[in-house]
């Protein structure tokens, strides 16, 4: 972020409108379409992460600062860990599941 | 409330009973002792309730150094069992609670704090602050760490001990297997260390981020301290793991859910699945600054920079992300489809190229340099040769169709061993030569530093060499005894040998510390190595202030620099300002025995007793809420007292001008 005061936000007006494009995507999605229910909820579900990750960016100054990047890369790797946990035991766990049922 | 009074105490066995005797013995010699020397007073005020991050380091090691003896004496208990075939000295039960308390004592009761307090004592002044950024929470940290600990240790002269292994797998560690409190005490105390370890690492994470002196930026930081950087994250990222899984073994075995019993429609082997993602990135919590320490003293000994200190960065940061995802190879024999086997066997084999890659930074750190041969240097070339036998082994082990052979032989206890001695214990011991006069203000002996060194490390390989052949040759592990006709006894009674050789090591090292305690030179300068780093630009023993001055760093090795280019050496007394420090808080030591008493009361499942023991928790909670005390202001005066103690004395490199 440079010194000189933007008089401007325009990453705050950027965000807030994507994230109001976001919302209004998903709440059409759910009320206006026939998709079957598991499609809606895996495209409510990416809007939502999605619009996590914006509004950390935009509005939440995650890599604003002094510590803007090590802020960025403690989260990247939380999320990252989150999903190895998660995702990875669900693979390696359902692998034998399959011959007990 | 199921205990029968006539259980409580564990009876019968003459070396159960021997230690009963000791511990109670030991007990009243050091009430006595205290209470002769009136140090009541002082054992309260300079360290029951001290938030200094020296002294929480000190008691850290000294914890550590204990646990080592009672992790040790568990060692030589089974080596002395599988000395010869089919010996007596133990009974199979016995054998079986053995190995698991030393597995459990000596990762998380030894090599942990022995680490953390190293953590603790040099990275404050290492990045030239005054403390770590939560002082009182730091006290918190060791308190509740000890108590898990010392819940732990009395297992095995009350209530009996845990006997599921240190991996505590289920379905032998649930309650239909393991009907006794003993695994109560793995589940219990485990959790109550597990919260202070949990606690160090956001303390060292926001302490390296927030408290760095002036020009320090994160690349140039000394290695410790990244390193140290790095551990935090990955404590912060695997511990609630294994709460969450301590947790539901709590349940299990408590309060009759069935998260890992497959009868009752849960997983036994998502126990192992969650165990291991948390002791996998474990092994690097406890290698990673255990690297650190051997680059600094690598660094100092050699005179010369690190090399490639960039590439050991970026191999540091690797191994956070590789560390995570390798957990699977601790149980390939599960059955887990080829895909999965193939996916953790190639992760696996790729960390070793980040481990690789500080092999030969630590190699070219040397090339050229004039080595200095102390007792730290020592440990760590030992490292080198040893860890490369115990890292090519892991390689061996990696490969998932490979390891179908060695699973559960003793190759692998060998391997680990090699890992985990030279990889943490050497770089403790390292540590401990470098760091001590910081610490105490005097030096361990170095004639005894290199009969410790040199009978542990001959010790050390005596001891696991042979198991590596006993394991391809089909020895299992945590088997309590062996037939003559399986050949083995030679191999056996050798490694015995050589772990009383490694016990005589230890030994040297106590005497070292006493010895020196006692007799060694006070009379060194505040930087008796010519040290590299910033922890050494101050007093030693460290003023509790730890700078009166902060140092500023302009490069790495920056106290190097301040020297070679005699800058920032000097103190005037207008630099001299009132410094802020905490206070003492005598909380988080009576917390640590509520704590400690809540677990006593759940590991016995008297559920009445814990949950009003409990209430204390909260209370102790509460009262924290309102303690207003931030900390208070050393004066002038007794800032330049200190100081100029210290600076103007002969073969200083810091001086004091007025």
């Amino acid at each position: 972020m440079q010194n000189k005061a933007k008089v401007f936000p325009v990453s705050h007006i950027v965000g807030f409108v994507l994230s109001l494009v976001m919302t209004f995507a998903a709440a059409w999605v759910a009320l206006k379409t026939f998709y079957s229910f598991n499609t809606i909820m895996m495209i409510i579900g990416t809007l939502a992460v999605l619009q996590a990750a914006l509004q950390l960016t935009m509005f939440m100054h995650m890599n604003e600062g002094e510590d803007g990047r090590t802020q960025t890369i403690n989260v990247v790797y939380g999320i990252f860990v989150a999903i190895v946990i998660v995702a990875g035991t669900v693979w390696v766990m359902s692998i034998g599941m399959h011959t007990h049922h | 409330m199921g205990i029968k009074w006539n259980e409580f105490f564990i009876t019968g066995d003459p070396l159960i009973l021997g230690s009963q005797i000791a511990i109670l013995l030991t007990m009243i010699g050091i009430v006595a002792g205290i209470t002769y020397l009136r140090k009541w007073r002082w054992l309260w005020t300079e360290w029951l309730t001290t938030v200094d991050h020296k002294r929480i380091g000190i008691m850290y090691i000294i914890a550590a150094v204990l646990m080592f003896f009672r992790g040790g004496m568990d060692g030589l208990l089974m080596k002395a069992q599988t000395s010869g075939p089919e010996k007596e000295f133990l009974t199979a039960q016995h054998y079986n609670e053995i190995f698991t308390t030393h597995g459990v004592i000596m990762i998380l009761f030894m090599a942990m704090p022995f680490l953390i307090g190293l953590m603790n004592v040099v990275i404050p002044l290492q990045i030239g602050a005054r403390d770590v950024a939560f002082p009182h929470l730091n006290a918190w940290s060791f308190w509740l760490f000890f108590s898990g600990a010392m819940l732990f240790n009395i297992s095995f002269v009350i209530g009996g001990s845990p006997d599921a292994g240190w991996t505590s797998y289920f379905p032998l560690a649930g309650k239909e297997f393991s009907p006794g409190i003993g695994n109560n005490y793995y589940a219990v105390a485990l959790q109550i260390a597990g919260i202070g370890t949990l606690m160090s690492g956001i303390n060292f994470i926001v302490t390296i981020l927030k408290m760095r002196t002036k020009g320090m930026t994160l690349m140039k930081m000394p290695m410790f301290t990244w390193t140290t950087l790095v551990t935090s994250v990955i404590i912060v990222a695997a511990f609630p793991i294994f709460t969450v899984a301590l947790a539901l073994m709590t349940f299990d075995r408590l309060y009759g859910t069935h998260f890992f019993t497959l009868s009752g429609g849960g997983m036994d082997m998502l126990w192992a699945n969650l165990f291991w993602l948390w002791a996998h990135p474990e092994v690097y919590i406890v290698a990673l600054p255990a690297f650190g320490i051997f680059s600094e003293v690598i660094a100092t000994f050699s005179r010369k920079s690190l090399f490639g200190y960039k590439s050991m960065v970026f191999s540091i940061v690797g191994i956070a992300v590789l560390s995570m995802v390798v957990w699977v190879h601790h149980f390939y024999t599960m059955g887990a489809s080829p895909g999965v086997n193939s996916f953790f066997s190639i992760t696996t084999m790729l960390i070793a190229v980040p481990t690789g890659v500080k092999i030969f930074n630590w190699l070219f750190t040397m090339r050229k340099g004039r080595i200095k041969m102390t007792s730290a240097m020592l440990w760590a070339l030992a490292f080198v040769p040893c860890f490369v036998i115990g890292g090519v082994t892991g390689v061996m082990l990696g490969m998932g169709a490979a390891d179908y052979q060695y699973h559960n032989t003793l190759f692998l206890v060998a391997h680990f061993h090699y890992v985990l001695i030279p990889g943490v214990v050497f770089a403790v011991f390292a540590g401990l030569y470098y760091w001590w006069p910081k610490m105490f203000g005097h030096m361990l002996n170095e004639k005894l530093g290199k009969w410790h060194f040199w009978l542990f490390v001959i010790g050390f390989n005596v001891t696991f060499m042979p198991m590596f052949f006993l394991g391809l040759d089909g020895a299992v592990r945590r088997a309590y005894t062996y037939s003559e006709a399986s050949g083995f006894a030679p191999l056996f009674a050798l490694s015995g040998i050589g772990s009383v050789v490694l016990a005589a090591g230890f030994a040297v090292f106590c005497y070292n510390i006493y010895w020196s305690f006692r007799y060694a030179d006070r009379n060194i300068s505040s930087d008796p190595w010519d040290a590299r780093t910033l922890e050494w630009a101050t007093a030693s023993p460290v003023q509790h202030y730890n700078f009166a001055k902060l140092p500023e760093a302009s490069s790495l090795d920056a106290f190097w620099y301040m020297k070679k280019n005699n800058e920032g050496l000097t103190l005037s007394d207008k630099e001299i300002k009132k410094i802020h420090m905490p206070s003492n808080s005598g909380l988080p030591f009576i917390m640590a025995i509520v704590f400690g008493v809540t677990g006593f009361f759940l590991v016995f499942e008297w559920h009445i007793a814990a949950a009003i023991a409990a209430l204390g928790i909260v209370g102790g909670l509460i009262y924290r809420s309102f303690d207003y005390n931030d900390g208070y202001y050393v004066p002038v005066e007794e800032v330049q007292e200190t100081e100029s103690a210290w600076r103007n004395v002969k073969g200083e490199v810091n001086n004091h001008v007025s």
